[in-house]
């Protein structure tokens, strides 16, 4: 009992730490990438920058709007942040770091994440704002349509393993990583630009679309419940890169170094590409997004999975 | 089922109306059905303010105009003063106001190719990237002319002050830094497969459309017509450079977008040309700051928006009688409901920030 | 093509109207105003309505247009005097759609009317006003107009 409570203290502590974290990193990053210097007045090259933040956004006056959907208004935020956080149960940092090693854990990461969803649009339609209820209904169709190719990618996963299990695929690319084999290679590129869409960066952040929705689905929240929203985008961030990890890179595998390392080395490998592709890229247009999804990314998977299932029972 | 319009209040604070604009869109879902723009957040009523000042006195204002390139301004109101008066303007003046003004077009297309992939998306990198570059120019002004912004750098008959010594150095090395980031936009947004999608065949302005809605500039050169002031009016010395008039072909948003990036090589060749044929003298002004007027004069020059016209109409006083300010953006913007119908929110934004407008010079 | 030509053009076509050519605009009746624009916009190649603005000469008004022709590389102005007790000018938003908001414009700051104009409304200024800025009689309590000196102070 005493060893769950603290698990679970210690998982949501890493989380707190790993958003803010990523903000910082996000913020220094953009300014690397544009010739700036970022924070830089708070602590060493502006560290405690998130802090100041997070103390900010607790100490600021939560505003409701008139003509809001109380219920819906409230709930979002945690519709949004519960899921994501609820999604770290399966994440293995290392051979024993896993708070419990589900045999469907690859299986409850994917419908666990997709809760979020909900929260985005009960945020958009609660706001009593036009920009909100756009961004809400872009959200919606933007996830749902690229869980699918998501899904049809990790499909691939599973086939090649036969489990379910998180730990029993990182075992399964004991080495030789699965991003090493060609079909697996084609699964992961598919994954990641999903990805990036189902947590809503650019060159898919259409829900936020700063300079169109103004920021979206949560351009009516502020204080804390903007940090919710905030916060939860960056776990999002972190959990997409981990399951990444976990299933194309090897996941804690590698020489000299500790698994956790190994684990976190490559999980920040890939939120600094998302990064990298958020401060390059333009945004695309909702309905190009959508033929995308659909046209391209869900055929190449469907293509990739017949191929490879083919591959495997011949 | 039941259909109802959405109605959107874009604006005057949105991030992406360039200033103080305000759209009302009517929506069915995302497509726009019909769009009504409403001016006047930042009417300071400057055309009454030239009928209570002297001559010299309003320059200052018509930096306030078009903020983004207030020397193409200030040499629009000199230029239309000097022909009412007939003043001659020594050969060293008019090559700094060349000089000047060509720099300020750079500036002001940098800006507007910032904030045209700003609103495509593209989260600030362009944005800083053109005005690291426009940094480098409004420090060249800071040190002409003591401003950055606002530079009230010409009179009537002149310029307030020569160029400091060492300036054609700085600018040259400008300009060859400024030809290879050139290729680096190029890289970074012109052939980038999302910045393609997102502006091609968007908001296609045809050319009978843009004449008669007397759309001017780089908006109207991207819809094919060949037409800078520059080349078919030439004033100032515009006839003694060589330089060519880029256009587009369709009239579409990237059409728009190319066509400003390549007048920035063109005023690049320009400034260059104008360095090396600098001649020596007294650039500043001779004529009395406070002077009559009669008769009336209406100049037109060709500014990075597009044409800006002085009509000026003087009675003999001190102050101008009646000093009307035809600015290009008022025009170009006039063209906006027609081109976005039927468009959704995102080209909304696409279309508006590709004709590139500045509301200073549209609510004056 | 010069502005003379222009003017023995619309001399020919409009025996009976009488024009003044200032040193360089056309002086038009405010009655025929529509039917030269037209000649000029169709027949004459001024596919531009450059600039519509307004004069006001205390006793009367003047309504004054910028035309140009891309083709002839030439500017014509056109003048319209307007009595002050009857402040109306036939629109020209049919053949020119840039007349419109130019046309708002001047409703906007003199309050000149321009009839058969599709959306006449205050451009500039709040919908519920009722002055117009730019007339030479326009006064409010926190504008003075300065006195004609020297741009010095007294």
């Amino acid at each position: 009992m005493i060893q769950m409570v603290a698990a679970g203290l210690s998982c949501l502590g890493f989380i707190a730490v790993s958003a803010m974290f990523l903000i910082w990193l996000e913020r220094k990053v953009s300014a690397w990438i544009q010739n700036r210097l970022g924070p830089m007045r708070t602590g060493f090259q502006g560290a405690l920058q998130p802090v100041a933040d997070t103390v900010k956004l607790l100490l600021k006056e939560d505003i409701a709007p008139q003509g809001i959907d109380t219920l819906s208004w409230w709930l979002a935020p945690f519709f949004v942040t519960v899921p994501s956080v609820m999604a770290f149960v399966t994440i293995p940092f290392s051979s024993r770091w896993i708070p419990r090693d589900l045999n469907v854990g690859l299986l409850y990461i994917c419908s666990i994440t997709s809760v979020c969803v909900l929260g985005i649009f009960m945020a958009g339609w609660g706001s009593n704002n036009k920009y909100s209820l756009l961004g809400g209904m872009r959200s919606a169709a933007q996830i749902i349509s690229y869980e699918v190719p998501l899904l049809l990618s990790v499909l691939i996963v599973v086939m090649e393993t036969g489990t379910l299990s998180m730990q029993g695929i990182v075992q399964a690319q004991h080495g030789l990583w699965f991003i090493a084999k060609p079909h697996l290679a084609l699964a992961f590129l598919i994954y990641l630009i999903s990805a990036t869409a189902e947590v809503n960066r650019v060159p898919f952040d259409i829900p936020e679309a700063e300079s169109e929705l103004v920021a979206g689905y949560h351009t009516e929240y502020s204080g804390m419940k903007f940090a919710m929203f905030f916060v939860a985008e960056y776990t999002n961030v972190f959990i997409v890169s981990a399951v990444a990890t976990t299933l194309f890179l090897g996941g804690w595998q590698g020489p000299f170094l500790p698994g956790v390392v190994w684990f976190l080395l490559k999980t920040y490998g890939v939120i600094s590409f998302l990064m990298w592709m958020r401060w390059t890229l333009p945004r695309l247009r909702m309905d190009q997004m959508m033929s995308f999804a659909w046209k391209v990314l869900t055929t190449l998977a469907l293509v990739n999975l017949l191929v490879s299932g083919w591959m495997m029972v011949r | 089922m039941n259909q109802e319009e959405l109605i959107i209040n874009m604006g005057p604070q949105h991030p992406s109306t360039h200033g103080v604009l305000y759209l009302e869109l009517k929506l069915n879902g995302e497509i726009v059905l019909d769009c009504k723009p409403h001016l006047g957040y930042l009417h300071r009523s400057i055309e009454k303010i030239a009928e209570n000042r002297t001559y010299t006195q309003f320059i200052p204002f018509t930096d306030r105009l078009d903020y983004l390139a207030s020397m193409n301004n200030n040499l629009g109101y000199c230029l239309a003063v000097e022909k009412l008066l007939n003043v001659e303007v020594s050969p060293r003046a008019q090559y700094i106001r060349v000089i000047t003004a060509e720099l300020n077009r750079v500036a002001s297309h940098l800006v507007a190719i910032g904030t045209f992939a700003q609103d495509l998306g593209a989260y600030a990198t362009p944005l800083f990237y053109a005005f690291r570059d426009r940094e480098k120019i409004v420090e060249i002004f800071d040190e002409i002319c003591g401003s950055r912004l606002t530079y009230n750098y010409m009179r009537i008959g002149g310029l307030s002050g020569d160029m400091t010594a060492g300036m054609d150095k700085s600018i040259k090395d400008f300009i060859a830094y400024e030809r290879k980031m050139l290729v680096e936009y190029n890289e970074l947004l012109t052939y980038n497969a999302i910045f393609l999608a997102r502006s091609k065949n968007i908001g296609i302005l045809p050319k009978e459309l843009a004449l008669n809605y007397s759309v001017t500039g780089p908006n109207l050169r991207a819809s094919g017509v060949k037409w800078d002031l520059r080349k078919d009016e030439p004033y100032l010395l515009y006839d003694k450079f060589n330089f060519e008039v880029p256009t587009g072909i369709v009239g579409d948003a990237w059409d728009r977008f190319k066509v400003r990036l390549e007048e920035i090589a063109q005023s690049l060749r320009i400034i260059e040309q104008a360095l090396g044929a600098l001649p020596e003298g007294n650039p500043i002004s001779k004529v009395n700051r406070v002077f009559r007027g009669t008769g009336e004069s209406y100049m037109r020059t060709e500014n990075p928006r597009g044409e800006l016209g002085f009509y000026i109409v003087a009675e003999g006083g001190f102050n101008p009688y009646r000093c009307k300010i035809r600015s290009p953006s008022f025009s170009n913007l006039a063209v906006l409901p027609e081109l976005i119908k039927g468009l959704n929110v995102s080209d909304t934004v696409c279309v508006l920030g590709s004709l590139d407008i500045v509301m200073g010079e549209i609510d004056r | 093509m010069q502005i003379n030509d222009i003017l023995q053009k619309i001399k020919e076509k409009f025996p009976s109207l009488e024009t003044v050519a200032l040193p360089n605009a056309l002086v038009i009746p405010q009655s025929s105003l529509f039917e030269v624009a037209g000649f000029l916009k169709n027949e004459m190649d001024f596919e531009n309505c450059h600039c519509i603005t307004a004069v006001d000469r205390k006793d009367k008004m003047e309504v004054v247009y910028h035309l140009y022709s891309t083709c002839n590389r030439l500017m014509l102005t056109l003048k319209t005097i307007v009595e002050l007790n009857d402040l109306t000018v036939e629109s020209l938003t049919p053949f020119w759609k840039s007349a419109n908001w130019l046309e708002r414009e001047v409703y906007d700051l003199f309050g000149i009317k321009f009839l058969n104009h599709p959306d006449l409304r205050r451009i500039m200024n709040p919908d519920d006003w009722t002055d117009f800025p730019l007339r030479k009689d326009f006064k409010r309590l926190d504008f003075i107009p300065r006195p004609q000196t020297m741009g010095l102070k007294g």
